[in-house]
């Protein structure tokens, strides 16, 4: 592991980056409750679509401790809002606020920052008067986990298949290729919208969650069992499997043990590449309104406000951030994969 | 030629028959019908809709359903959409139009970029050209598409750069022959722009590595001892050499150019498939759902037919065979 993290930093030095930046994201993800200053769900009615708090370090021409301006409501109807230059509020750290659960476990009352007895809305509040921020965090959750959940199911059954496929040849092959092209065929958009309405509208969020991995799987596996297939084919011939085979090893144990470990170099890159797509899938269909539902926060159904909607789009235009943030983790999944490429590609050795 | 053609095309009969057999199955999954939503409106008697269940075959099993699908489907009959009361076809006609310009549109706006970006960056391997060409390509090919539209969406809304949504404005709609062209154009412009974003940093990528590849070929090194000037190595040798595999990628774009279209439809109000399929499936429109998929599927085995006979056409090696 070690080594290979040094190689990556020698190879590329933005995939490597990259990595860091996604530990964090998921770090992030993971201590939501805990750096969130608000929960994903508490409405500030008087403040709806506010512009984010600048976070401000010097006041009267000097540094001083980091703080906020209130926030002045110049005209509730037309939400404009502008600083309170007279009120400041120090930002304070690890400071105490109302009890929540932190990963659903245990209770705690301390938050990593607020602002005393002011707002602070660093990306600014929804239509509802939602912390903006707050909500990234907490939609990374589910944008974030569904990413690596989903090619974990649809990488399994891949290997499987393309391992099947190819090692076996002959009708079993045969079928089982046609399944792909089958799935492939379907423009990925519509059989995912087709697979959705095969479920109920009305889910819970768990129940959703669930069925959008389920879903985004059940297309995914499919370009990468084609893949493997093609590797096996080449691999079955190779003599250590031809010397498994006279040894009268079990088929499954030669391609779960032979076989596929030799695809692993391709696979990790195809692992690593294929995220985006979970991220992306999740986002388009709670962006339609059909994944993760409101008041449950995901970067995909954040961004749905904007949509058709011009007002909200031109006057709030921090509503675009958590597409920002899926760019971000698309890019450095992107660039992690290509330096995996490298390291692991034999020839770069 | 025609019997590779017609080869090729009896190869996708199968494949087709099995998409819409599973889409069908799918629907099927779904709970409940078109006619459960009816039945919740107290002015339908149940009986009214039982006869509607009848006369659309809803009460048989849903093989028998799909094998009717297929007679009528034979007799170039799509069937009728529920909640919109009119033939499949006509609808998706209409919308069907739209989508193909916005692909096409699009797809040229790809070609039309990449490959000469592609070539460029890759005589310039390693230089900073070469460098902010490759840092915009990923970049390009990490924005999803529907975030490019609601980004273009947000800077025409701001600066009344380009129309947004519809394919027509409401001032013109008397205008006639170029001006209405025109017009559609310009409506075009905004989702056309967004769907191609996202699509050439890839093909750009690939476009390099091809044409470097052809670069490092020994009829290249040939070519210079020979004496060729660098413009006729380029342009004679290596593009034809480079673009042959971009052609097969062709057939395989145009299914994501279908996807993302969907998408960049719903986002920029654009009148095609998109928001037509989503609706669709929301009321489980059965017949309108096939259809739409049944035409996703035929698109994009044309697009594949269309990059095999190009590829037949650019390499005499595929046509010999």
């Amino acid at each position: 592991m070690k080594t290979f993290l040094l190689r990556l930093r020698e190879a590329n030095k933005i995939s490597f980056f990259s990595l860091w930046l996604l530990i964090f994201l998921y770090a992030m993800a993971f201590l939501a409750d805990f750096i969130a200053p608000y929960p994903y769900d508490l409405q500030n009615r008087d403040y709806a679509l506010c512009p984010p708090t600048v976070p401000r370090m010097i006041s009267g021409g000097r540094i001083s401790r980091p703080f906020v301006y209130g926030i002045k409501i110049i005209n509730p109807a037309f939400k404009q809002y502008a600083p309170d230059t007279l009120a400041t509020h120090d930002i304070e750290f690890f400071r105490k606020g109302p009890e929540r659960k932190i990963l659903g476990l245990f209770r705690s009352s301390t938050y990593l920052f607020g602002a005393g007895s002011g707002k602070i809305f660093l990306f600014g509040t929804d239509l509802h008067g939602r912390d903006v921020f707050s909500r990234i965090l907490h939609g990374a959750r589910v944008s974030l986990s569904i990413g690596v959940i989903g090619v974990s199911i649809s990488f399994v059954l891949g290997l499987l298949v393309g391992g099947i496929s190819g090692y076996f040849g002959g009708r079993t092959d045969t079928i089982l290729m046609r399944l792909v092209e089958i799935i492939m065929m379907f423009p990925f958009f519509y059989l995912m919208l087709a697979l959705r309405a095969a479920f109920p509208p009305n889910l819970s969020s768990v129940q959703v969650y669930l069925l959008i991995v389920v879903i985004l799987s059940l297309i995914g596996w499919a370009s990468l069992a084609r893949i493997i297939r093609g590797m096996v084919l080449s691999i079955k011939e190779e003599e250590y499997v031809l010397a498994a085979r006279s040894l009268g090893l079990s088929s499954y144990r030669i391609i779960t043990r032979h076989i596929l470990p030799s695809t692993l170099s391709y696979t990790t890159t195809a692992l690593t590449l294929s995220v985006p797509g979970y991220i992306l899938g999740e986002s388009a269909l709670s962006l339609l309104g059909l994944g993760i539902q409101e008041p449950h926060a995901s970067w995909g159904n954040m961004l749905s406000v904007t949509i058709g909607n011009l007002r909200i789009l031109t006057g709030a235009p921090w509503m675009l951030i958590p597409g920002f943030f899926i760019f971000l983790t698309v890019i450095s999944f992107n660039f992690l994969g290509d330096g995996i490429r490298k390291v692991a590609d034999p020839r770069n050795w | 030629m025609k019997k590779y053609i017609l080869k090729r095309l009896l190869q996708f009969i199968p494949l087709l028959l099995g998409m819409t057999f599973i889409s069908f199955m799918i629907i099927q999954m779904a709970p409940g019908d078109y006619f459960t939503q009816l039945s919740m409106n107290p002015e339908i008697s149940p009986l009214t809709i039982e006869s509607m269940r009848r006369d659309f075959g809803l009460d048989k099993p849903a093989v028998i359903q799909y094998l009717y699908w297929l007679k009528n489907l034979a007799r170039l009959n799509l069937g009728q959409s529920f909640s919109y009361h009119v033939p499949v076809s006509f609808l998706i006609g209409q919308k069907l139009r739209n989508t193909l310009s916005l692909s096409i549109f699009s797809i040229f706006l790809t070609w039309a970029a990449a490959i000469p970006l592609g070539i460029f960056s890759a005589v310039k391997d390693g230089r900073w050209q070469d460098r902010t060409l490759s840092l915009l390509a990923y970049i390009g090919i990490s924005i999803p598409s529907f975030l490019t539209a609601m980004l273009l969406v947000f800077f025409a809304a701001r600066t009344g750069a380009f129309p947004v949504g519809g394919t027509i404005s409401v001032f013109n709609i008397s205008a006639t022959g170029w001006e209405k062209f025109a017009d559609y154009m310009k409506h075009l412009l905004l989702p056309g722009l967004a769907l191609a974003l996202s699509g050439i940093g890839s093909l750009f990528r690939l476009m390099k590595n091809n044409f470097l590849e052809a670069l490092g070929s020994p009829y290249i090194t040939t070519a210079r001892a020979k004496g060729l000037g660098e413009a006729r190595i380029y342009f004679r040798h290596a593009l034809r050499n480079a673009v042959n595999p971009m052609i097969t990628i062709f057939g395989y774009t145009l299914s994501s150019v279908l996807s993302g279209a969907a998408l960049v439809e719903i986002v920029t109000n654009w009148p095609g498939m998109g928001r037509l399929i989503l609706d669709a499936v929301l009321s489980q429109d059965l017949y309108l759902v096939m259809a739409s998929l049944l035409i996703g599927g035929a698109l994009l085995i044309l697009g594949n037919l269309a990059a095999d006979i190009m590829i037949a056409a650019a390499d005499p090696r595929v046509r010999l065979r």
